[in-house]
């Protein structure tokens, strides 16, 4: 546990010492905030049409008319950008020859693992977090339900961490950045699309297997408002699984 | 403190060592000697527990590599040939984490960091990034990190390379103190080195142990004959001849320098000649300016034995 924290705490040292973490935040920041920026924009000249029509004062859903959409585009931005945050975490330490230190030092592997995991969790949630003026903002000037936006951030948190827990499997392969941000990327959008062939298999008994194994639906139910222990089981096996896996290559890369 | 047995380590069809077999006793500094890819590098990986043996076993400090490797990895500091550092960190940064991943207590770490940026002589550069330190430094920052737990057993990879002159004379003095306290093996392919520095040597060709023994032990055991170098102002041309006769010469070079002829006589061993050589060049009027005794330097034993290996191996 202790070597762990360790891990993350130095994890966390370098990602803050370097513009890493602050560029790929102040992306973040930048995309989702002019994405929302539209969204909201759309929605009060549709409610102005709204209330030209009826002659009174709507009443809109803005959880469902702003911040579904804006949950939406968070996932396929995170899909982008957390590759970019996980592809150097096992790359780079292989690359400069540290992996080295850490294999001959007194620290379990599992602690290099999840040292490294946690450390990107805790700057993805710091990301998360800075997002959080969007339903503050609307809260302020008009009136939304809270829940279902804490819902969807769950729902986007544990998505952001199938994302890390893949780009770090990604990053334990290689010892080029490059490649290992390119599969990571390539992983997780493949996670995202299978819901796609879903659609248009549906009729086949592989449909709904398929839809299962889609990350994106697994996200929409939290984003509407609902937690379901299936969809937590789903998030939280891809995580273990990918942190496994992640252990087993380590651990194999040993032996060649 | 070492005990190594029948290590082998195979990548694929390729061997990187065969059957190592060495001790180390507590308290002393032990070379490995070999050219580049000799297996000196894939033997200190196995017993820093980074990589496992194809077969065979090892202990450090009485733990089993394989059964016991965190045991083991608590009591090494371990020095890779290209030392492992955060170049966005600065040195004490570096070194606290190093402090925490090696399991050293909280109300330890002040005390142990002062310790080791003393003993390497950092403390003046222990705010800046490491990124902007010089090789020499860097290297020291290494040999820190290798250290700060106070191991029992130190193992350093190439310790000197890409060090200047003055750099490498630093870090042999900083080696030297460390014996007693601490078991070290390092390894080198600088011959010198290791006769500067160590009580014993292992040397190492193709993954094999060629020889084990003690520099001094190590020359005289492959010496084959006596070789002395006389060098005469006045030589007369029956000279060589009138060398040749003394009782016990076998042969007689010369060759000429800019101080005169330089005469090398090869004698048998166990009786030493000069004193009878040198009374005869004075007797005789040559004018004696140098007479030295040759001693089999461990550049000329190791390239004696891995050449013996490699012809043994085409026969």
């Amino acid at each position: 546990m202790k070597s762990t924290l360790a891990i993350a705490g130095k994890e966390l040292r370098v990602l803050f010492t370097s513009p890493m973490a602050y560029v790929v935040t102040a992306v973040f920041i930048l995309i989702t905030g002019y994405l929302y920026y539209n969204i909201v924009l759309f929605a009060s000249t549709q409610s102005m049409q709204i209330m030209r029509a009826q002659g009174a004062l709507p009443k809109i859903n803005l959880n469902d008319l702003i911040f579904r959409p804006t949950f939406h585009n968070m996932a396929v931005i995170l899909m982008l950008t957390l590759p970019l945050l996980t592809m150097r975490l096992l790359a780079e330490e292989k690359k400069i020859k540290t992996m080295e230190l850490l294999m001959t030092s007194p620290v379990p592997l599992l602690a290099i693992v999840l040292g490294k995991y946690i450390a990107t969790m805790v700057v993805f949630t710091f990301m998360l977090a800075l997002t959080g003026y969007m339903p503050l903002l609307m809260w302020y000037y008009g009136s939304i339900q809270w829940m279902p936006i804490l819902t969807g951030y769950l729902g986007i948190w544990l998505l952001g961490g199938v994302f890390i827990a893949v780009g770090l499997l990604a990053s334990s392969l290689t010892e080029n950045q490059i490649i290992a941000g390119f599969i990571g990327f390539g992983a997780v959008l493949i996670l995202w699309l299978i819901g796609w062939l879903s659609q248009t298999m549906a009729d086949s008994p592989l449909g709904p297997f398929l839809a299962y194994l889609s990350i994106g639906e697994h996200t929409e139910n939290f984003i509407k408002g609902m937690i379901d222990t299936g969809d937590l089981v789903y998030q939280a096996s891809l995580i273990v699984l990918g942190l496994f896996i992640t252990h087993r290559i380590m651990e194999s890369q040993r032996w060649k | 403190m070492i005990h190594v047995q029948n290590l082998t380590k195979r990548y694929g069809d390729l061997t990187a060592i065969e059957d190592v077999s060495f001790d180390v006793q507590k308290g002393e500094i032990l070379a490995f000697l070999g050219p580049n890819g000799a297996g000196k590098t894939t033997t200190m990986r196995i017993l820093t527990c980074f990589m496992p043996a194809s077969s065979g076993s090892a202990s450090v400090a009485g733990f089993d590599i394989f059964d016991q490797p965190q045991e083991v990895k608590k009591r090494i500091g371990y020095l890779p040939e290209s030392p492992p550092l955060y170049t966005e960190m600065t040195v004490t940064e570096y070194l606290t984490f190093i402090s925490k991943i090696k399991g050293i207590e909280r109300r330890d770490r002040t005390q142990a960091l002062a310790r080791v940026l003393e003993r390497c002589a950092l403390t003046e550069v222990r705010r800046r990034l490491i990124g902007n330190l010089s090789r020499g430094y860097r290297q020291r920052v290494g040999l820190a990190q290798a250290l700060i737990h106070n191991p029992e057993v130190l193992i350093l990879d190439e310790p000197t390379t890409g060090l200047d002159p003055k750099q490498i004379i630093e870090m042999r003095q900083v080696i030297k103190e460390l014996a007693g306290q601490h078991t070290v093996i390092l390894s080198t392919h600088i011959l010198p080195e290791a006769t500067a520095v160590c009580q014993r040597v292992i040397i190492i060709h193709e993954g094999r142990i060629v020889a084990v023994d003690t520099p001094d032990r190590l020359s005289a055991q492959l010496r084959q004959s006596d070789k002395i170098r006389m060098t005469l102002k006045t030589p007369l041309p029956e000279t060589a001849d009138a060398l040749k006769i003394v009782p016990g010469v076998l042969s007689v070079f010369h060759e000429p320098s800019p101080d005169g002829q330089v005469f090398i006589v090869e004698c048998d061993l166990g009786r030493d000649h000069r004193a009878e050589l040198a009374s005869l060049a004075v007797h005789r009027g040559w004018g004696l300016v140098e007479l030295t005794a040759v001693k089999l330097s461990l550049e000329d034993v190791f390239l004696k034995l891995t050449q013996e290996e490699t012809k043994e191996a085409a026969a």
